[in-house]
């Protein structure tokens, strides 16, 4: 292994890591403050204990997420100077905003949430949760903008003197096409995560004999289905979206995600092949349906002609010099597979949730207490697969090159990676991946133990807001403390 | 003020923040098992001190790298490769920091909390050691190779001047933090801090000054302006003297104030050590990292400007709101009782039944 490799392996797994908790955070940060909401106009307990139990959860997720995340913030200095040197002065800006505009919001205001349950009166403390929700979902703009910019440049320039990229319009970078696709399919992906992660575990407890526990769950789990929905529709539409704009940016990409190795014209879109993948001359078709391809990339059934994994590579060479320009075929065949098909966890719970639910009715069956929990894994793993997909399907670029885009503005992996020596990457992640991996069992713990016990007993009640008299109880006890 | 310096006063401005901000978070941090010894709800009282703002100060340093980031690429690249040992340690203690708080409430059991309380004081003493090595070392110079990567590891980093400044912002973080809890709370602890305040004082105060020495004292071996440094570490020095002189009168505002600024002058310290290059080479003093040499382009730094001055405001007023929200002084009889679970699950069948623990309020 090269220091190449292990720095890419330890981006990935730090960053697999991070995405597997910021969608829960992205999503469910709005559905509580949509429960708080609901309490706060209807005076229904039912919501505000609601509120309580998936807020314990969302705290015990918030804070690993953050963990997590300081690590990204660091690491394109540590692993990836080369990179930083290149493009700092276009991606330093998002990076920056973020923590300014969004990062500081959510943290100062989820302090405010947590601690001010009877220190604020109660619409000042319902809009923190907002300014938290509005915050997590800032920060994914800004960062998922830094991200398309290396999908695909724009608003940029080459400074030969310096040998560098600068940013020429601001405006450019943060409207980029790619951004405005990835933003909502990135957010109503977290959308989906929440939703199934609240009627899941929610509609595992209706399922349970307790009729008070069941009566508190059923309408949480009613919006939560609705939520998935609503997601689950706009996924759909936004992948199709970023689909066709990913034909035209990067199209080695879109024909590794088919293992489409020739130029072909009106292409099968292929479900399940054979083949070791990384050999075009290995892979068998099995099973192909007409007609799909053609739609998904340019919106026409027939007449279309997509270029195939060779013929970029060869277009590659003659246009960047000698080097391999395919991505892994394997990684990004599956991914997007994958990605699409965990999808169908959640999309079998509203189905059955939503039928079992309608009318009043209370489900009973133990089946669908099953499925509750075997659907709730699946989104967490389309979200993964769908950045593996787009993140692997870059390879081997840092900086793809943007085809209707300065010509000078591309890096590789290669030309951006620190210049360590191997034994330090390694050591850093072995670190990470052992840290990593102990604080997510420990995560996992807690969640279950918390899904498990219920709503508590000592959060039946909402706490007295702040007391006219706020300066006589001194000695009053804090509604929360750590 | 062209823009590159006006940059560079203000990413001074984000790590002056950080420090001023989570300099008592690292001190409270680090106290927990000095001042709570054997105690959890004196513990529980340090650490809720801090409860609502550490998260928001942690995010001073977040921003402040994304800053450095846009503002001076080069200085990013080659601090946090050249540093990379270091910063991966700091790194490892913010991770278990930020877990171990949060978590430390959830599972009724000693041990839980115990190894909760191990992640607090490893994510307190680490940085706060740390990011004074660090930040001595690239105002006193490093050797830079070529491609701008620190050479030398370890016996460069662990040079006597650097342990100094670790021993430095180690020794205010904790008086900082020493301070704050006299200031937020009430009865014992708020005594025993006050007796521990004025005794690191003793301390803190010959260490910074001998750190400003060495610091000028090497500034002028390699033909820099000596002056700052020395005058800064005067001037933190004598404002931890008042701060001692505070607390024995009881004026724990003021005291705090003057650890503060003792705080900021050591800021002041280091940046202003560093100036006018980024991060300063040894022997080679083409290779440093300039202000002039590292900054982006105009463009990125005015639009970055405009970005900061529009929002910093609003996160000052919110900021400052919270700290307002959570003013008032905690005491051991306002600690509420435990509400963690306990840490096995229910027996099944009983599954969903609330247990002993969860029902004790």
């Amino acid at each position: 292994m090269t220091a190449l490799d292990i720095a890419r392996w330890q981006f990935g797994i730090t960053t697999v890591y991070h995405f597997l908790l910021v969608p829960l955070t992205i999503g469910l940060a709005p559905l509580i403050a949509l429960m708080q909401t609901v309490w706060h106009v209807t005076g229904d307990e039912r919501w505000y204990r609601m509120t309580k139990f998936f807020g314990k959860l969302f705290l015990i997720n918030f804070a690993l997420g953050v963990a997590t995340g300081i690590v990204q913030e660091f690491q394109f200095g540590l692993n990836w100077s080369e990179y930083s040197r290149f493009i700092g002065d276009v991606f330093g800006a998002p990076l920056a905003l973020e923590g300014i505009v969004a990062f500081f919001m959510e943290s100062t205001f989820l302090g405010l949430w947590i601690f001010g349950w009877d220190r604020l009166p109660r619409r000042a403390h319902l809009a923190c949760i907002w300014m938290v929700a509005i915050g997590t979902n800032a920060s994914a703009y800004f960062i998922i903008a830094a991200n398309s910019f290396m999908q695909h440049p724009v608003g940029v320039r080459y400074n030969p003197e310096k040998r560098r990229a600068e940013l020429t319009s601001i405006w450019e970078l943060l409207t980029n096409n790619t951004t405005l696709a990835a933003f909502p399919h990135t957010i109503a992906g977290a959308f989906l995560t929440a939703g199934t992660f609240v009627a899941g575990i929610g509609s595992w407890w209706l399922v349970k004999e307790k009729a008070d526990v069941s009566e508190m769950f059923r309408p949480v789990v009613r919006l939560a289905l609705w939520v998935m929905v609503a997601a689950g529709g706009a996924v759909a539409i936004t992948g199709d979206v970023q689909g066709k704009l990913m034909f035209q940016q990067q199209p080695m990409k879109m024909a590794s995600a088919e293992s489409l190795c020739q130029t072909e014209t009106d292409p099968d879109f292929s479900i399940l092949t054979t083949g070791t993948h990384n050999n075009c001359a290995s892979i068998s078709r099995i099973i192909e349906v007409p007609y799909v391809l053609p739609f998904l990339a340019k919106d026409q059934f027939t007449g279309v002609t997509l270029e195939g994994v060779e013929d970029l590579q060869r277009a590659g060479v003659e246009k960047y010099g000698p080097g391999n320009y395919r991505p892994n075929l394997f990684v990004a065949y599956w991914a997007f597979r994958a990605m699409i098909g965990w999808a169908l966890g959640s999309a079998a719970l509203a189905a059955a949730g939503l039928w079992l639910t309608r009318g009043g009715r209370t489900p009973r069956q133990g089946w669908f207490r099953r499925l509750a929990l075997w659907a709730l894994p699946t989104p967490f793993l389309a979200n993964s697969a769908g950045w593996v997909f787009t993140e692997m399907g870059r390879q081997p670029w840092a900086v793809a090159p943007n085809p209707t885009g300065v010509k000078e503005i591309h890096l590789t992996v290669q030309q951006a990676v620190s210049g360590h020596a191997v034994g330090a990457v390694a050591a850093s992640l072995i670190g990470f991946t052992l840290l990593y991996g102990f604080l997510a069992a420990v995560w996992f713990g807690l969640m279950r133990r918390y899904v498990v016990e219920g709503p508590l007993e000592h959060d039946a009640h909402p706490p007295g807001a702040r007391a006219e008299a706020d300066e006589d109880d001194e000695a009053k006890p804090l509604s929360f403390a750590y | 003020m062209d823009l590159p310096h006006f940059w560079f006063l203000l990413v001074a401005v984000f790590f002056g923040g950080y420090f001023l901000l989570e300099g008592f978070d690292f001190g409270v941090g680090m106290l927990m098992p000095i001042l709570g010894r054997s105690d959890e709800v004196k513990r529980r009282v340090l650490l809720n001190t801090i409860g609502p703002v550490w998260d928001g100060n942690e995010v001073w340093v977040i921003t402040g790298a994304g800053a450095m980031f846009a503002a001076f690429p080069q200085w990013y690249a080659t601090l946090f490769s050249g540093f990379y040992l270091p910063l991966l340690l700091i790194l490892f203690g913010l991770i278990v920091r930020v877990v171990s708080i949060e978590w430390r409430g959830k599972i009724e059991d000693p041990r839980w909390r115990r190894w909760c309380d191990v992640g607090i004081g490893l994510g307190s003493w680490l940085p706060a050691i740390l990011w004074g090595i660090a930040f001595t070392d690239i105002a006193v110079g490093v050797p830079l190779d070529e491609n701008g990567y620190v050479t030398g590891g370890l016996p460069v980093l662990l040079r006597p001047v650097a342990l100094l400044g670790g021993a430095a912002t180690c020794l205010l973080f904790l008086l900082h933090g020493a301070v704050f809890v006299a200031l937020k709370t009430e009865g014992e602890i708020r005594v025993a801090a006050r007796r521990l305040a004025v005794g690191l004082v003793a301390g803190a105060a010959p260490v910074v000054l001998l750190l400003g020495w060495t610091v000028s004292w090497a500034l002028g071996e390699q033909g820099r302006d000596m002056q700052l440094p020395f005058y800064a570490a005067i001037l933190s020095s004598a404002a931890l003297l008042a701060a001692a002189l505070a607390v024995r009168l009881v004026r724990e505002g003021w005291a705090f104030a003057l650890t503060g600024a003792s705080v900021l002058a050591l800021a002041v310290l280091f940046f202003g050590s560093l100036y006018p290059n980024l991060v300063a080479s040894l022997p080679y003093p083409e290779r440093s990292v300039t202000i002039e040499s590292a900054a982006s382009s105009p463009y990125t730094l005015k639009v970055m400007a405009w970005a900061a001055l529009g929002t910093a405001p609003f996160v000052l007023v919110y900021q400052g709101w919270s700290y307002w929200v959570f003013r008032k002084r905690i005491s051991a009889a306002q600690i509420p009782p435990s509400i963690g679970l306990s840490p096995r699950l229910p027996a099944p069948g009983k599954a969903g039944e609330p247990d002993g623990n969860a029902g004790d309020r």
